[in-house]
C-alpha cells in the first residue's frame, strides 16, 4: 500500500485493506474499499455506514473519472476518509479537495512545498459542489 | 539519412541536430543513423529540446532536404508569409518546400 | 459588457501565478514535458509547428474596446505583429516563447482576459452569437447565460479531465448563427407558451473524423436549473465517455452509442438527484450578470437612414448591401469586417488593423465588438448615419472586403503552415479561390456560398458544413485534396458528401470552379448554391468534375 502524504481529518489514520468494489458488495465485513476508473461508485450507496475507508485510484491522472466518483459518494452522505492514490499530480490537488478528497496517497512523493501553495492557492471558487463546505462566489455575492 | 529535428524548450523554434548541438539551420543537420532515440532521451533529459522526433531526410549539393513536406515547412517557416520564414529575402524559397 | 468584480479578477490573476509557477518547475525540470503538457494545454499553450501557440479566450465573442486594443499589444509585445481569429471566436498568437507566456497572461489579466481552458479535455470557451442584444429575432440576449456557464465551467473541479474536449454554444434565436448544432451542447433559449423563459438542450454534435448533428434532448428545462441540468450532462458524460480511443471519445460518440433515450435516461436520473443538491446559483446572480447586458444609450431619433449621398459611392454601396444586418435599433446597423482579403489569409489581422477596430468601435459602436466563427470581426450598434465614414475608415486599412457570406468569406483552419496536426496545407488554397473568384462581379453572381477549408480531419475548418468543404489529406507525402457538398451549420443543418477521388491544390480549385458552374447552369429564381445543390443532388456535380 502507498503511503498517505497529505490527510485532512482529524480521527486515527485508517489502515484496512481495501477490497474492489465487487469483493466488497459481496462481502459484509470489509470496511474499505478501493473504487477503480470503471467501477460505478453508486453500487457503495446501500452501504456506505460501515465504510471507514474509500480508496479511488487514479492509474492515469488525466483519467477524471475518480472526481465523479468522490463527489458522488459525498452527495450521498459519505463521511469517512475518502483517499486518492495513484498518478497525483500538485496542480489537481485543489480540485480533489473540492471533490470531496480529504487524503492522498500519490506514488510517487509530491513536493511538500508545492503541494501547500496548491492546497492553500484558490481563496475563492465559482461553483459549488456541495461536498467541500466552500461557499461558491456566487453565494458571496447575494449573502442570504 | 536519418536526422532529428525538435523545439527548442524556451523559444519554441525549430532545431536541428547536428552531432554536437542544436541548430536553426535544417543543412546543419548530421546525420544520426541509430542513434535517434538514443539523442533524443538525453537531450530531452537535460531540457534542451522538447517533442524531438527522428525523420528521414537527403543531403544533395545544396543542403539537407527533410523527407516530408511537413519537416520542410518547419525548416523554412509558415509559406504564406514569406516574411516570417528563416529566407524572408528569398521569394523563391518556397518552392524548396514544394 | 460584462465587467469583472474583485472575484473574478482574484480569479484570473491566481490563475496568471499559478501558471507562472508551472513554467518554472517545468523550466526547473521538476514537471516532464509529458506531465506539463496538459496543464499548459489547460491554458491554452500548443506546442505547434514552428513555436509555442497561446490562444486566448474570447467569451462569447464579445469585446470592448480596450480589450480589443490590447490584443494588438501583445501581438507587438510577445510575438510577431499579429494575431489569428479562430473560428471558436478566440484569438490566437503563433510564436509565443514559454518564458514570455505568464508576462503575455499577466497582461490580459490587466483587462479582464485570459487564456483559461482554451484547450485540453475540459469545457472550452463558451461561444454564441455575434449578433446578440442587436438583432431581433432574439427571445432574450443569450450573453448573461453564457457569462453564467462560462463562470460555472471555469475550474469545474470534476470537468477539468473529461474524457475529451467539450464544447457548449448558447443562442436565443430560431435562426442559428453560431452553428448551435455543431456543439457537444448547444443551448437554445425559448420562451414557453406561458411566456416563461427556457432552455432548449441539444446534445452530440460536432465535426471532427465523424460528423455528427447534435440531438434535441430536452425542449425545456426552466432557467433557474440550467445550471444543474448542465451538471447532469457533463457527468453522464464524464463517467460514460469512451476514453481507449481519442478518436471515440467525444460525447457524440457516447450519444451514439449509448443511444439518445439512453442517455437521456441517465442525465434525467442524474438530474433529479443533483435537484437536491445546492449547487444552482441563484436567480439574483442571473439578474447582477443581465445588470452589464443592457441596451447602450441608442439615440431615439427615427428615420436615421443612410446618406443617399453616400450611397453614391459604388464601392460603399457594394459593403453596405454585403456586409451590413438589421438592427432591432430603429436607425441602427449591425456592420461586419471581414478579415478576408482577396488573397489574404482568413481570420489574421495585424496589430495595427486591430487597435484601429479598437477605435472605430470606441467611435461608432458603444465601445463594443464581437468575433464571429466566421472568422470576422462585427460592430454590433452602428448608427446608419455613421455607416460611411466607419468605412472609410476601414477601406484605408484594408478591412472593407465586401465579401460576407460569398465565396470569397472562406474559413479557413491553419493548415500545415503553422498546425503541427495538419495532413495538408489550408491557406494557399482558401487564396487561390479567393483569388479566383472574389471579383465584385463573380460575388454577385454566385451570392451566398459558404465555403470551409480544413488541412485535416480534426476539422478545425468546418469542411464537414461548409456549402463547398474542402479537407487536406497527406497522399503518400503530398497534399490532397477532398471535395464535399452539401453541408450547412444554420437551423437546416446538413452534413456535406464527398464528390469522390481528391485533387491536389490546383485541382481542387478547378473542382471548386466546375461545381460553380453547374449551379451557376442549374440555378432557379433565387436559389443559393445549396438550395440548388439540394434540389438536384451530387449526380450533376459529380459528372462535371468527373466526366
Amino acid at each position: 500500500m502507498v503511503d498517505v502524504q497529505f490527510r485532512f481529518r482529524d480521527d486515527d489514520a485508517v489502515n484496512d485493506p481495501a477490497v474492489t468494489v465487487s469483493a466488497f458488495t459481496e462481502q459484509s465485513n470489509a470496511t474499505a474499499v478501493r473504487v477503480e476508473p470503471g467501477d460505478d461508485a453508486r453500487e457503495l450507496l446501500p452501504s456506505l455506514d460501515r465504510l471507514a475507508l474509500v480508496e479511488v485510484a487514479f492509474p492515469n491522472w488525466t483519467d477524471g473519472r475518480g472526481y465523479s466518483s468522490a463527489r458522488i459518494l459525498r452527495e450521498a452522505g459519505y463521511t469517512g476518509e475518502l483517499r486518492a492514490t495513484g498518478d497525483l499530480v500538485i496542480d489537481m490537488l485543489h480540485h480533489m479537495r473540492r471533490c470531496g478528497f480529504d487524503a492522498f496517497a500519490p506514488e510517487k512523493p509530491l513536493n511538500p512545498d508545492d503541494a501547500k501553495v496548491a492546497f492553500e492557492r484558490w481563496e475563492n471558487v465559482y461553483q459549488a459542489t456541495a461536498v467541500d463546505g466552500r461557499q461558491p462566489i456566487w453565494a458571496k455575492r447575494h449573502p442570504a | 539519412m536519418k536526422i532529428v529535428t525538435g523545439n527548442d524548450l524556451k523559444s519554441g523554434a525549430v532545431i536541428w541536430w547536428t552531432g554536437v548541438g542544436w541548430s536553426l539551420d535544417v543543412n546543419q543537420s548530421a546525420d544520426v543513423a541509430d542513434q535517434g532515440a538514443k539523442i533524443i532521451a538525453r537531450e530531452e533529459g537535460v531540457q534542451n529540446v522538447v517533442g524531438a522526433y527522428v525523420i528521414d531526410g537527403e543531403k544533395d549539393a545544396d543542403g539537407v532536404r527533410p523527407a516530408h513536406i511537413k519537416e520542410r515547412i518547419r525548416a523554412l517557416g509558415p509559406t504564406v508569409r514569406p516574411d516570417l520564414t528563416l529566407k524572408p529575402a528569398d521569394p523563391a524559397a518556397v518552392n524548396w518546400v514544394i | 459588457m460584462y465587467k469583472y468584480d474583485d472575484y473574478d479578477q482574484q480569479m484570473v490573476d491566481t490563475r496568471v501565478e499559478e501558471f507562472r509557477d508551472q513554467v518554472r518547475r517545468r523550466l526547473a525540470g521538476e514537471l516532464t514535458e509529458d506531465q506539463f503538457k496538459p496543464l499548459r494545454l489547460q491554458n491554452g499553450l500548443y506546442l505547434q509547428l514552428h513555436a509555442y501557440m497561446l490562444r486566448v479566450a474570447i467569451p462569447y465573442g464579445t469585446l470592448n474596446s480596450t480589450q480589443m486594443a490590447a490584443l494588438g499589444d501583445i501581438a507587438d509585445k510577445y510575438d510577431r505583429g499579429y494575431g489569428h481569429f479562430t473560428t471558436r471566436t478566440n484569438i490566437q498568437y503563433n510564436w509565443i516563447k514559454l518564458d514570455d507566456t505568464p508576462d503575455a497572461l499577466a497582461d490580459l489579466a490587466k483587462v479582464e482576459m485570459h487564456a483559461i481552458q482554451t484547450s485540453g479535455n475540459c469545457i472550452r470557451n463558451i461561444s454564441s452569437d455575434q449578433y446578440a442584444g442587436a438583432a431581433a429575432d432574439e427571445v432574450a440576449d443569450p450573453r448573461p447565460y453564457a457569462e453564467l456557464l462560462r463562470q460555472w465551467s471555469s475550474f469545474h473541479p470534476e470537468f477539468l479531465v473529461l474524457p475529451r474536449k467539450f464544447k457548449i454554444a448558447v443562442i436565443a434565436s430560431e435562426i442559428d448563427r453560431a452553428a448551435m448544432r455543431l456543439h457537444d451542447i448547444g443551448i437554445r433559449l425559448v420562451r414557453s407558451d406561458a411566456g416563461e423563459l427556457g432552455a432548449e438542450f441539444h446534445v452530440g454534435g460536432g465535426m471532427g473524423r465523424t460528423p455528427f448533428i447534435a440531438k434535441k434532448l430536452r425542449d425545456f428545462v426552466p432557467i433557474d436549473q440550467m445550471i444543474t441540468f448542465a451538471e447532469a450532462c457533463v457527468r453522464v458524460y464524464n463517467r460514460y465517455g469512451r476514453r481507449d480511443n481519442k478518436y471515440k471519445a467525444r460525447i457524440k460518440i457516447l450519444v451514439h452509442e449509448l443511444g439518445l433515450e439512453a442517455y437521456a435516461r441517465e442525465v434525467d436520473a442524474e438530474f433529479a438527484h443533483l435537484l437536491t443538491q445546492p449547487i444552482e446559483p441563484p436567480l439574483a446572480e442571473l439578474k447582477r450578470i443581465q445588470g452589464f447586458f443592457t441596451d447602450p444609450p441608442f439615440a431615439q431619433e427615427t428615420g436615421g437612414e443612410v446618406d443617399p449621398d453616400d450611397r453614391d459611392d459604388p464601392d460603399f454601396r457594394l459593403w453596405l448591401d454585403r456586409n451590413t444586418y438589421p438592427h432591432k435599433q430603429p436607425g441602427y446597423a449591425i456592420a461586419n469586417v471581414s478579415l478576408k482579403p482577396i488573397g489574404g489569409i482568413p481570420g489574421d489581422a495585424t496589430s495595427d488593423q486591430i487597435r484601429l477596430m479598437a477605435d472605430l468601435a470606441r467611435e461608432y459602436s458603444f465601445d463594443e465588438l464581437r468575433v464571429t466563427h466566421a472568422q470576422n470581426i462585427v460592430f454590433p450598434h452602428v448608427k446608419k448615419r455613421d455607416l460611411y465614414a466607419l468605412w472609410q475608415r476601414l477601406d484605408a486599412a484594408d478591412l472593407s472586403t465586401p465579401n460576407l457570406d460569398t465565396v470569397g468569406d472562406i474559413i479557413a483552419c491553419p493548415g500545415l503552415d503553422y498546425c503541427a496536426l495538419a495532413n495538408a496545407r489550408s491557406i494557399p488554397v482558401a487564396q487561390k479561390i479567393s483569388e479566383r473568384f472574389g471579383s465584385a462581379e463573380k460575388q454577385a453572381e454566385i451570392g451566398e456560398l459558404k465555403l470551409k477549408i480544413s488541412g485535416c480531419i480534426n476539422a478545425c475548418g468546418h469542411h464537414h458544413a461548409g456549402h463547398i468543404g474542402i479537407l487536406g489529406v497527406d497522399k503518400k507525402g503530398k497534399e490532397n485534396y477532398q471535395l464535399l457538398l452539401g453541408g450547412s451549420e444554420g437551423a437546416d443543418t446538413s452534413l456535406g458528401q464527398i464528390t469522390g477521388p481528391g485533387f491536389d491544390e490546383d485541382g481542387v480549385v478547378d473542382a471548386t470552379e466546375k461545381a460553380i458552374e453547374v449551379y451557376l447552369a442549374n440555378k432557379q429564381g433565387e436559389e443559393r448554391f445549396l438550395d440548388t445543390y439540394r434540389r438536384i443532388g451530387m449526380a450533376p456535380f459529380k459528372e462535371a468534375i468527373y466526366g
